[in-house]
């Protein structure tokens, strides 16, 4: 009985693999040519959730352009020419890695400018900082002032001491 | 000068802060239309066309085909379904273009059951001169329809000038009207 529940459980779990939009009879049956469709397909935002791959979604469009995206690797497409057909009809934004091009630079290199930005506003602050410390360093001689102060407040606890 | 490259970071910060402002809330204020990140440009202005052939949802043989776009005058590709809710309060507005200012439009029905889409015309109205059965939904896909209604404004020659996408409301009226007539008839 142990055992049956065992296997049964073992059994669950393996039926229990991750969900996928891909359904069984979208498929195509050369793995080679199956490999390179979800390749693409990663690559096309379905333009429904707008947030996903058509890879990933479940949307009927997605499905639709998963079917369209086989169909032409069947028909013996490369992947870039697949990649093309679908640019051609949805435009850049079908692209989950849009084109680098003047319009697009902003996104492809916006970032590493921010960063050498930050860079360099963060040199300029620890130099600041250096030139600071570079300031107490210095001043860590006493003046004659302070020298009397700290003489007169000396002898000024002397004197409570004793008291 | 040291100061001044401290404050960079700031001041990017408020001007990024107000590029992003100015797209969630004050660009209806300036443009009148409000952003809609799900309203995409279509990849096809100012392209002709997609070449589809579609046959008849109506008895009269009326199919579309890319043919039927080439020549009189400026007119409207809508597609819908039956199945669609803001299809049927767009409807409306595509009988009043229809009736009331004569445009001409054709329509796709997409991914539908021909006796659907159908009823659906008996029910609502028909407003279209042409209208064709896109049960598959490939022929959307070569127009870059990525969810109905869309209205598709074609010129004369065939071209696609313009996409509306979502219902067409009745706010939405004077501009496609104006769009026709600038085209003309």
């Amino acid at each position: 009985m142990r055992r049956w529940h065992a296997l049964l459980t073992l059994v669950l779990l393996l039926l229990a693999s991750p969900t996928l939009a891909v359904m069984p009879d979208e498929k195509l049956a050369d793995p080679a040519l199956e490999a390179r469709a979800r390749e693409i397909s990663k690559e096309l935002r379905c333009l429904v959730c707008q947030n996903q791959s058509i890879d990933d979604s479940d949307a009927g469009l997605a499905r639709d352009l998963r079917v369209l995206v086989r169909e032409r690797l069947v028909a013996g497409d490369s992947n870039d020419q697949v990649l093309r057909f679908v640019h051609d009809r949805y435009g850049d934004f079908v692209l989950l890695r849009p084109p680098v091009r003047p319009e697009t630079w902003g996104l492809w290199f916006g970032p590493a400018v921010v960063l050498l930005i930050a860079g360099a506003g963060a040199a300029v602050y620890l130099r600041g900082r250096r030139k600071d410390a570079h300031a107490v360093a210095v001043s860590a001689d006493l003046t004659p002032e302070e020298e009397a102060r700290i003489a007169a407040l000396l002898a000024k606890e002397r004197g409570e001491k004793r008291s | 000068m040291s100061r001044v490259v401290i404050l960079l970071p700031v001041v990017l910060f408020f001007a990024l802060a107000g590029v992003f402002a100015y797209a969630l809330y004050f660009k209806e204020l300036f443009t009148g239309v409000a952003h809609n990140p799900s309203e995409l440009p279509s990849a096809l202005i100012d392209r002709p066309a997609p070449e589809f052939a579609l046959p008849a949802l109506r008895d009269d043989g009326q199919g579309l085909s890319s043919a039927d776009l080439k020549g009189g005058g400026a007119k409207l590709v809508n597609v819908f379904a039956s199945w669609c809710a803001p299809c049927r309060i767009e409807h409306p507005q595509l009988m009043e273009m229809a009736k009331a200012h004569g445009v001409t439009l054709h329509g796709i029905a997409y991914k539908d059951k021909p006796e659907d889409s159908r009823r659906f015309l008996e029910v609502l109205g028909d407003p279209f001169t042409r209208v064709g059965v896109d049960r598959d939904g490939r022929a959307a896909i070569d127009w870059g329809v990525y969810g109905v209604p869309e209205t598709y404004v074609v010129d004369a020659d065939g071209h696609i000038r313009y996409r509306h996408v979502g219902p067409l409301m009745p706010q939405d009226m004077e501009k496609m009207l104006g769009m026709v007539r600038e085209l003309g008839r």
